[in-house]
């Protein structure tokens, strides 16, 4: 990757024109009344079209893709984004329809949410599915709105609290909170699971459901979830299935069979659409059939959510049909078994036994801290994965352990690539081990070096204007 | 069974991959999985297709939904979209990426944010902007949360009656559940009503109003002491906003508005029902720290270099956790480079182009269908740009009927009974004749 120092506003010269506008063929309007007007023309740039180009393609090269190279990013399933799917997106038969335009408009589209409603019904076993919610943590909170509306209307008024684990995901919590809910933690087992006998006595008639990952964060399948589900259940409580790690899952268990009542997918890991660069994504809500009427009350967003990104999960799911749906979680298991297997010599395995699509290490074995050298963090090791051509997996999280290092290959990924990846990851334990400053120094090879953070946010400069 | 195309995975690489974990198949991976909840039987699936039949089916579906000319905005517009913007959002290295967590290898994408952060705020006048949020509907929802949080202890927010429906009703959602009363502003001769804001203030607890540059009418607001109002209160002014039209007519920063929020869709991004759109945030400095959303800054590298890195982050969900105010993560990163790249090709002189066209388009358009003789004028001499409204004397359902089948999407009803019209540089004088004379002859 190259270096590439501009800003488009870096490139304007008054007078350049990007656009090509039709002739005005109308007569004039009436001008606006002064006090209307704006006073002062907004400062955008003006450039001409190849220019614009030119500096966008130069921006894209400085970035790392799932196209670019391996994406081992934990919790974030950086599984290849197919093409086709792009393609169907952008039929102007789609593209080309206004929201509000009434059923007998948009039929095609309404097909779309009909068979994806039925298929993520299928895959998660659940009974229906909202398809508004933009986001993973927009679905979540909006299970939440759903939990809470199935309390207030049975009038019971009193459940305002939500019991998390302490391996969540961070947005579980902040969605409970925006939700109006309280958050109860409960604790994890030294094997990583939820600690069912710290559960009992949290459930009383305040808690209005409990949110779970299965596999959670470490990548462990909570083995005991039906007692979970029971328990929370016996006590009056709803539970939610958060989806961000539903992808070992895919063709072998379904969230609806577990006992969960609530939950949302996460289109853009799952259902392989982009990420691009942090969104658009999608999270489809989906309830058991004693929720169903909670649903159409909730209006989250502007319109039918992110349609675009809900065609390219549509074709995803048409591409792989019955027969392939099942290899999607066998093959994301299989590749992250195997490079924990490969690794555990090298790095911290706090717990052992087989995971799921991810698993967790905590830093190094040997950090090679000795005397007055500092050993080398999971930070250093993230830092000096990129030297080598590999995205770095998610570091610091989950926060059950202080050097968490979380490892997620999606089924995507060729045995050639991630013995790649392992012998990178063994390479750089080997140089950490020797002489910890490699690491420390990395990245060498990328566009930039390590940035000053604490510069950026104790001098915050935000915008063009605040540089000059 | 032949392999699949995203499955790199041969049997040799499967046998070679378990017998280092150590296990006999694959599915010994699941034997932690209690037995009951291993899903037995086929699922409720089609086939698989190949991809020529994907295309076709979904080629079908799409040609299921008739192409109309549409006449119709209300919080969507169809504005042009330069040929160059599907071609650059399209580059993988940027479609493929996740946020930009490992900011070494991701310059490409924090630098277009911090681009796209500097055009907000040229555009609203702010001082700052966050990185995008889901929709305009979801924007506005966040800013009452906002003015909730900059305010402490106060728990109403006011609503003029002259935003869009949906926006409306998206914060009222959100106002539900995190116990925020909603109190309403109603609209006096087509605009807001500075008294009746005045009556709400008086009432106490507000927290802050959200009100329309544009109202729902197409009508062009003045603000003129909404501010003033607001901050006696100490309350905060949230500006609703059209992005396309802040070239012309006053920034949000000009009305004194604390919040700017709106959604960033008229600025090039196609209508595609509905979304992906992108939901923007300006704000006064003094807010910086409540702002909800990841927001880039620049800094520099150890060898002294311009870099750009996630800053601010702790006001973020991952690090606040409950005592968060907002949940936002994934965000509409994609549609902000979308507007940004739309935005330097623009530039203010083809903003201010595409607003003279519309709104010349649109104001020939309502003096056309006013001397058909078939609608009256609700509010004649309101200003306007590109959007208008018209009480028709006519049912409304058959006057959309009519032009429905010319293939026309217009005359949307509001709940007062008027049809709404909107004119973007995309329709012609051939278009625009047409329809007038398809309504003249109904």
């Amino acid at each position: 990757m190259k270096y590439y120092d501009k800003l488009v506003f870096e490139l304007s010269q008054k007078g350049r024109v990007g656009y090509s506008l039709p002739v005005n063929r109308f007569p004039a309007a009436p001008e606006l009344p002064n006090e209307l007007k704006r006073e002062v023309s907004p400062d955008l740039p003006e450039i001409s079209e190849p220019d614009v180009v030119r500096h966008y393609t130069n921006l894209s090269q400085m970035n790392f893709g799932v196209d670019t190279g391996f994406y081992p990013l934990g919790s974030c399933t950086m599984k290849y984004n197919p093409k086709v799917n792009e393609e169907v997106a952008a039929l102007p038969g789609f593209t080309g329809l206004h929201p509000l335009m009434h059923a007998g408009l948009t039929k095609g589209a309404l097909k779309v949410y009909q068979e994806m409603d039925k298929a993520l019904a299928a895959i998660t076993g659940m009974a229906a599915f909202t398809f508004d919610p933009c986001a993973g943590a927009h679905g979540e909170l909006t299970g939440l709105m759903v939990m809470r509306q199935y309390h207030m209307n049975r009038g019971d008024l009193a459940r305002t609290k939500v019991i998390v684990p302490d391996s969540a995901h961070g947005t579980n919590p902040a969605s409970a909170a925006v939700c109006g809910l309280e958050i109860v933690e409960v604790k994890s087992l030294e094997n990583g699971r939820v600690d069912v006998e710290a559960l009992k006595p949290l459930l009383d008639g305040t808690i209005a459901g409990m949110m779970m990952t299965n596999p959670n964060t470490l990548g462990l399948f909570e083995t005991q979830i039906k007692e979970i589900t029971e328990l929370v259940h016996a006590a009056g409580g709803l539970m939610y299935y958060d989806g961000a790690n539903m992808n070992p899952l895919m063709g072998v268990v379904r969230p609806g069979d577990m006992g969960f009542d609530i939950m949302h997918l996460n289109l853009h890991k799952t259902f392989s659409t982009p990420h691009g660069g942090g969104g658009p994504g999608s999270g489809p809500v989906g309830v058991a059939a004693h929720l169903v009427d909670c649903l159409p009350d909730l209006r989250v967003s502007g319109f039918h959510g992110n349609f675009g990104v809900i065609l390219r999960a549509y074709a995803y799911i048409l591409m792989l049909g019955k027969q392939n749906l099942k290899k999607v979680g066998q093959y994301s298991v299989l590749s992250a078994n195997y490079i924990k297997e490969c690794l555990k010599d090298a790095y911290k395995l706090p717990i052992e036994g087989v995971c799921k699509h991810e698993f967790v290490f905590d830093g190094l074995i040997n950090d090679g801290a000795h005397d007055e050298v500092h050993g080398a963090t999971t930070l250093d090791v993230a830092k000096r994965l990129l030297d080598f051509g590999f995205h770095a997996p998610t570091i610091y999280f989950p926060l059950l352990f202080h050097q968490a290092l979380m490892i997620e290959p999606t089924e995507t990924e060729s045995k050639e690539t991630i013995d790649a990846f392992i012998d990178v990851m063994h390479k750089i334990a080997a140089e950490a081990a020797e002489d910890p400053r490699i690491l420390q120094d990395a990245p060498h090879g990328a566009p930039i070096k390590r940035p000053d953070e604490t510069a950026a946010a104790r001098n915050p400069i935000l915008k063009f204007k605040d540089a000059r | 069974m032949a392999g699949f195309t995203y499955f790199p995975h041969t049997d040799a690489d499967i046998r070679a991959m378990l017998d280092r974990i150590g296990a006999g198949k694959v599915e010994d991976l699941y034997a932690d999985v209690p037995k009951e909840f291993l899903k037995k039987g086929p699922y409720a699936l089609p086939d698989a297709m190949s991809e020529g039949e994907v295309r076709e089916w979904l080629g079908a579906l799409a040609d299921m939904n008739p192409r109309m000319k549409v006449f119709v905005g209300a919080g969507a517009y169809d504005h042009y979209t330069p040929s160059v913007i599907p071609y650059i959002t399209s580059r993988s290295e940027f479609l493929t990426a996740y946020t930009p967590y490992q900011c070494e290898i991701s310059q490409g994408t924090l630098r277009y944010i911090f681009e796209y952060q500097s055009m907000v705020c040229e555009l609203t006048g702010m001082d700052i902007s966050n990185a995008s949020l889901y929709d305009g509907p979801t924007a506005a929802a966040e800013a009452m949360k906002m003015a909730v949080a900059c305010t402490k202890k106060k728990t109403r927010v006011l609503l003029s009656k002259g935003l869009l429906p949906h926006v409306i009703a998206v914060v009222e959602t959100y106002a539900k559940f995190h116990g925020v009363e909603i109190g309403c502003v109603p609209m006096v001769d087509g605009q807001t009503s500075l008294d009746a804001l005045k009556s709400e203030l008086a009432k106490g607890d507000v927290a802050g109003a959200i009100v329309p540059e544009i109202n729902r009418f197409g009508i062009v607001e003045d603000h003129a002491g909404f501010a003033d109002a607001l901050h006696e209160a100490k309350a905060l002014l949230v500006e609703y906003c059209d992005p396309s039209t802040l070239a012309v007519i006053k920034s949000p920063a000009e009305w004194g508005a604390d919040i700017a929020v709106g959604d960033g869709q008229s600025l090039g991004i196609p209508l595609c029902y509905g979304g992906p759109y992108v939901g923007f945030m300006g704000v006064k400095k003094d807010y910086m720290r409540k702002m909800p959303g990841r927001i880039v800054g620049q800094t520099t590298d150890k060898d002294g270099k311009r870099a750009f890195v996630l800053t601010l982050q702790a006001r973020e969900q991952h690090i606040k956790r409950e005592k968060a105010t907002s949940n936002i993560c994934s965000n509409e990163s994609l549609m902000a480079l979308w507007v940004t790249v739309y935005l330097s090709l623009m530039g203010p002189e083809g903003l201010k182009e595409v607003n003279r066209i519309s709104c010349d388009g649109a104001h020939y358009l309502k003096d056309e269908l006013l001397k058909t003789g078939q609608f009256e004028d609700p509010f004649p001499g309101k200003p306007f740009l590109k959007e208008f409204v018209l009480k028709p004397k006519k049912f409304p359902g058959l006057l959309q009927r009519d032009l429905e089948k010319a293939g026309f999407f217009a005359a949307l009803e509001t709940e007062e009974g008027y049809v709404s019209f909107c004119v973007t540089e995309k329709r012609t004088k051939a278009e625009i004749d047409e329809l007038v004379k398809i309504v003249k002859e109904g």
